[in-house]
């Protein structure tokens, strides 16, 4: 049984402003939807099929089989080794992104179920600065990918980051090339690794590990690439086409092997994990 | 305060009077001789206080001796493998056989211009997705082979592009990454100018990282930082700062193995002697690193790599109204390792 099944620091009340009113106005069409509609369908717009964000949380209680998950999300927080200050200390910022998600960083990793196939996952928190990886998620990927090597299961990772901190510097950087480093022991295993590409998936984390995963999947409505739109722009003021860096894009191009929707997603990773279950 | 120019401008004027001292009848050595002390004296006091953007500038400058130089000098004959056997030849990111002392390693080196008309070949240094497929052949190459690995790093970082895109150039970086953490050869990185995020660690994943003492090396330049955390492009200096991209500070963060001294006024004022430094500093490593048994020195990498980060347990939260535990709770263990 895991130590950490229970977190037991930082308890923080969050105002959910947001769940005392039951509407919602959808960013895409502008209809007004009813906000548990929205919710028990994926977060998806019940008017429009507008995909909003899925919190960490919220992701995998979409993708495991109800009542499977152990969180082994350790609680550490990032030491802040540069003591970074930009317009605003970057130990502020973190105790926003902390006290607006209830979570101590990007990242949520536990074990699990998928219609009974056991799986190590990874879910990104786009919420919590942007999805982005220091050294704290960086961490938790490698603990994740050791957990699974360990118990001899899968590895799912759902990415939704802008990429590497910028507040953490060539410590975030090189959260690359560990991620990438401890990947290699997953494949010496023989075990699968899965990446699921969403909204979006860019920058140092799709120039690393969520590149390498044996299948690589994009939820429709994701955006996925390395230099973004705006930075492609301001460098070489280039024409890009309208549907740059969309899960289209990225399939017409052989960047990525499927792409899913929101709501077959659970479906889709148990068929292709049912593949690898007798592997080695 | 006296900046680069004003001395460059002062040396110059020291040489123009050198070349009246060798005119008969004219002897001007004693000028030259104050001259020079005091030029020498105004360069340590302006290089003992390099502010961080300073340093940005002098990575960048075009002076320096670029991988091209170096190949020349440190390394014997080398002989450029070109293309990435899919869709053509990145100019920037050069791989490539040498001798080093005679012995054949494996290069991999990027490569920025100087002219106008250089730097349209060479994308002003910024490697795209054929660059660093051709990287992961070297480095297979390399591997199969046993030829140490040997990267040369100076980019302001990937190429940001349509192109480049459409051609996954995210997944080029991967497998790159994937592949130097792979190989059982030895592998020796050297930041000699900017070492410019994904783009520059595609190649830089080594046993040992070593900058040039003006380089930099950052997770994004100080422009870009400065345009998204500060939103004020102006603020590329305050960016330089905060970032902690030199040599000096990412050796005391632990980061890199090693800085190589340049001679004051930075690697282009005697590159006859930043070459001897770089060379004798790439052998010593390589000495060091093949000293040790193949299995052991593939687990240091795993290990270094695997450390990498700096974390704490998280603070216990403050007393909250947040309710009391179940008692069922109360025997639970609580404590992070």
């Amino acid at each position: 049984m895991s130590l950490f099944k229970e977190r037991q620091y930082l308890r923080i009340r969050v105002d959910r402003e947001a769940d005392d009113s039951l509407w919602m106005k959808c960013k895409s069409c502008g209809e007004l939807v009813f906000k548990r509609r929205v919710r028990e369908n994926n977060n998806v717009c019940p008017n429009c099929g507008e995909y909003f964000f899925l919190t960490a949380q919220e992701r995998i209680d979409s993708l495991l089989d109800p009542g499977s998950f152990e969180n082994l999300t350790e609680p550490i927080v990032t030491d802040d080794p540069l003591g970074f200050v930009d317009n605003q200390p970057y130990s502020d910022r973190l105790r926003e992104a902390q006290q607006k998600t209830d979570l101590l960083d990007a990242i949520l990793i536990g074990r699990g179920a998928i219609h009974g196939i056991p799986v190590v996952l990874g879910a990104m928190d786009f919420r919590f600065i942007g999805g982005t990886m220091g050294s704290v998620m960086g961490e938790h990927v490698c603990r994740a990918l050791e957990t699974a090597v360990a118990e001899r299961r899968a590895f799912v990772l759902v990415s939704s980051s802008g990429g590497a901190r910028i507040q953490e510097g060539v410590f975030s950087l090189l959260q690359m090339a560990k991620t990438v480093t401890v990947r290699r022991r997953l494949a010496s295993a023989g075990l699968p690794f899965i990446s699921v590409m969403t909204y979006p998936t860019s920058g140092g984390v799709q120039a690393s590990i969520a590149s390498l995963g044996d299948i690589l999947i994009a939820e429709k409505g994701a955006l996925i690439g390395f230099a973004g739109r705006r930075v492609i722009q301001q460098t070489i003021s280039e024409e890009l086409p309208q549907h740059f860096q969309t899960e289209t894009f990225a399939l017409e191009r052989g960047q990525i092997d499927r792409v899913v929707r929101r709501e077959e997603l659970r479906d889709e990773l148990a068929l292709a994990l049912g593949f690898f279950a007798g592997a080695r | 305060m006296t900046d680069e120019r004003t001395l460059d401008l002062l040396e110059a004027k020291i040489g123009e009077l050198r070349q009246l001292n060798a005119v008969e009848g004219i002897d001007l050595s004693k000028e030259i001789a104050r001259l020079e002390e005091k030029l020498q004296h105004l360069r340590e006091k302006l290089y003992a206080n390099l502010s961080d953007w300073e340093r940005v500038k002098l990575a960048r400058n075009p002076k320096r001796p670029y991988s091209l130089d170096y190949l020349e000098t440190v390394f014997e004959g080398f002989y450029e493998l070109r293309g990435d056997r899919v869709t053509g030849d990145d100019r920037a990111l050069l791989t490539g056989l040498a001798r080093l002392d005679g012995r054949p390693v494996v290069i991999l080196a990027q490569q920025k211009g100087r002219t106008t008309e250089e730097n349209k070949e060479r994308f002003f240094g910024m490697p795209r997705p054929q660059g660093f497929r051709k990287a992961r052949r070297a480095i297979e190459l390399a591997d199969r082979f046993g030829f140490p690995l040997i990267s040369l790093i100076d980019t302001p970082g990937a190429y940001p592009g349509l192109e480049a895109e459409e051609q996954n150039i995210g997944a080029t970086i991967a497998e790159s990454l994937q592949a130097m953490a792979g190989v059982r050869v030895p592998s020796v990185a050297v930041v000699i100018g900017e070492g410019g995020s994904g783009g520059a660690l595609a190649i830089g994943l080594a046993d040992c990282i070593l900058m040039l003492e003006n380089a930099i090396f950052s997770v994004i330049t100080p422009e870009g930082a400065a345009s998204i955390l500060w939103k004020d492009k102006d603020k590329a200096k305050e960016a330089a700062a905060a970032l902690q991209m030199t040599a000096d500070r990412l050796l005391t963060l632990g980061l890199i193995d090693g800085i190589v001294p340049e001679p004051l006024g930075g690697a282009h004022k005697d590159p006859a002697k930043t070459e001897a430094a770089l060379k004798g500093e790439i052998l010593r490593r390589l000495a060091e690193l093949e000293a040790a048994p193949t299995d052991e020195r593939l687990a240091r990498r795993y290990a270094r790599y695997r450390a990498i980060g700096r974390f704490r347990p998280a603070p216990p939260a403050p007393a909250t109204d947040a309710p009391e535990p179940p008692a069922a709770d109360a025997t639970a263990p609580s404590v992070a390792r």
